[in-house]
């Protein structure tokens, strides 16, 4: 278990049922709830990495959640390196991680 | 008639907007975000209406009544997901107009494509741009499910989402608080709060002279209500201890939990480790000063921007408001946002004497804040050779202090570009000040051989470049309006 959505039934401020929104992620398609952020319905749908480091190869995801950090660039309908945390998802929205390797060493 | 710019849409700048208003200025207040209300008043959109929103936060009712106003207000012009990456105040007058400079602003959705290029030229500005977390590095704190303070907060109030089903929050200051009864609020178990700070710091930074406090009794009763709340949600909260070190392979799996000494050393023989989904960790804040340093304003030996009784900076014409002149809270911002905004639009101080006593009063709790919470000195102790400095650019502390070392480089841009340390997407905004911390403390005297700051970011926020070669729509004009905002009711103000 890990990061997930409070159901809307159980929430103690009350709110309205919301409306759902649909996207993919690297090919998959995932829901989450209208008005939420990119990284926001792909945490709530299990995933923590967004991206894979250039140097290490290592996993990174949401870390300061704001837009200062730029830790969770993914690519959006095409355009690259868009923050995950700022950008509010749109149905029907191709979000695919980024993994930019190292230029190869020059034989 | 004045045309005043407001930058930042948190408490600071919503009552700068406010106050420019009531005395008739035509008012332009841009924020990057796709709402109003900063990170502190951070909301749900608007088609996820909910009824008792107002329990998450703090200052909600007054949060709505200023947005409220400001947006049936038709002389104040609101821009939002529109990011000011530039100030050119350098300019001659002729490019720049009489005011204190060109203002560049890019509108749309965040990082997208073919954004629409504005530049503005107002009489004066008002900064209210606000802080973003410190969190100071560690083992571990690079792996997915590491989050500051700020991203759990961010989620659960904008989205309802909490960051993990078992939390341990950590670092230092007052703001811990209101994360752990957020993550609460949203369905996660906190299994403890860890506070850096040992309890004769916090005792020493908030007691002496208690009769102070007593006009903040607010401020008082607002943390002791998230003690209470803790107690009741049974978190335990402990001081003079954090988390020293985060462990994962793709995602963090445990924390290891130490105590601290009075510098923030971690006390060998202390640690316990603890299973969890994720981590919040925040030891402070720091401003966005860019826009600011942009702007050409006098900053503080502290590291904030110098302003007077009036709220004026260095800069004529540009004025400051909230965390950016001090760490200090909502209420702080808020007295400090009306009178930079009355004084924008041709006001005086005086005129507004509540709010002085307002300032004055919230400026002592800034203090006790930063006497109680600041961080200590001994915090480098937690970080190995191992452990990343900077993020961006995958930087080891090992790899800075090799390359330090053969070099025998005492300075910080030399060092920034032989290791890449500071040099990545994020602009140093993370790492910048522990980086400086880091290679000080290596240096006789703790101090840098140059006095290059981490802060200074001439681009404030990255654009493509298809956007920045595109030409931007010619000046916009203010609205033009007005009939001032109607004075506050006379009597009790809120």
């Amino acid at each position: 278990m890990t990061a997930r959505l409070l159901p809307f039934s159980d929430d103690p401020i009350r709110p309205s049922s919301p409306a759902s929104v649909s996207i993919q992620f690297d090919g998959a398609p995932i829901e989450g709830v209208s008005g939420q952020s990119i990284a926001g319905v792909i945490l709530a749908s299990g995933p923590l990495g967004f991206r894979r480091t250039s140097v290490s190869g290592k996993s990174r995801g949401v870390f300061c959640g704001i837009g200062v950090c730029f830790d969770c660039l993914v690519e959006v309908n095409g355009d690259r390196d868009v923050r995950a945390c700022q950008r509010r998802a749109v149905d029907g929205d191709v979000v695919v991680t980024q993994h930019d390797a190292l230029p190869g060493s020059i034989a | 008639m004045s045309s005043v710019l407001i930058l930042g849409a948190g408490p600071a700048g919503l009552a700068a907007a406010r106050a420019a208003r009531r005395r008739g200025a035509s008012v332009t207040l841009v924020d990057s975000s796709e709402q109003l209300g900063g990170q502190f008043w951070r909301h749900l959109p608007a088609e996820r209406p909910a009824a008792r929103e107002r329990i998450l936060h703090h200052g909600w009712d007054t949060f709505r009544a200023l947005q409220a106003q400001l947006v049936a207000d038709d002389g104040c012009r609101i821009l939002t997901s529109a990011s000011v990456f530039a100030i050119d105040a350098t300019a001659s007058p002729s490019t720049t107009g009489t005011g204190p400079g060109r203002v560049h602003v890019i509108v749309g959705p965040s990082d997208g494509t073919g954004r629409e290029r504005i530049e503005l030229l107002p009489d004066a500005i008002v900064l209210a741009t606000g802080a973003h977390d410190r969190t100071l590095p560690f083992p571990g704190w690079d792996l997915p499910g590491v989050f500051t303070g700020g991203a759990a907060q961010a989620l659960a109030k904008g989205e309802r989402l909490a960051v993990g089903a078992h939390v341990v929050v950590a670092g230092a200051g007052p703001f811990l608080l209101p994360v752990a009864a957020s993550l609460a609020a949203t369905g996660s178990r906190v299994l403890g709060v860890f506070e850096s700070s040992r309890l004769s710091s916090l005792v020493r930074g908030w007691l002496p002279r208690p009769w102070q406090l007593l006009p903040a009794a607010k401020k008082g009763a607002e943390l002791a209500g998230y003690i209470g709340g803790q107690l009741k949600s049974r978190i335990p909260y402990t001081t003079g201890a954090s988390v020293i070190a985060a462990h994962g392979t793709d995602r963090v799996e445990s924390v290891t939990v130490a105590s601290l000494d009075k510098n923030w050393t971690p006390v060998a023989g202390t640690e316990r480790t603890l299973a969890v989904d994720a981590v919040c960790v925040s030891h402070g804040f720091t401003p966005r000063l860019e826009l600011a340093i942009a702007a050409g304003c006098q900053i503080t030996d502290e590291r904030f921007v110098a302003v007077d009784d009036a709220q004026a900076t260095s800069v004529p014409g540009v004025y400051a408001a909230g965390e950016i002149t001090g760490i200090g809270g909502v209420d702080l911002a808020l007295a400090e946002g009306a009178l930079a905004g009355h004084a924008a639009a041709g006001g005086n101080p005086f005129d507004l004497p509540g709010e002085v006593r307002k300032r004055r009063i919230y400026e002592g709790f800034a203090r006790r804040i930063e006497a109680a919470h600041g961080i200590r000195p001994g915090w480098p102790d937690m970080v190995t050779d191992d452990t990343i400095v900077c993020r961006c650019e995958e930087v080891s502390f090992g790899a800075l202090c090799s390359t330090a070392e053969s070099t025998a480089s005492t300075s910080l841009r030399s060092l920034k570009l032989t290791t890449r340390a500071g040099l990545g997407i994020c602009q140093g905004r993370v790492c910048g000040r522990s980086l400086e911390q880091l290679i000080a403390r290596r240096l006789p005297g703790n101090t840098l051989g140059d006095t290059v700051s981490t802060d200074r970011r001439p681009i404030a926020v990255p654009l493509r470049l298809g956007e920045l070669a595109a030409a931007a729509r010619p000046t916009d004009p203010s609205p033009t309006t007005p009939t001032p905002l109607a004075d506050p009711p006379k009597g009790p103000t809120s």
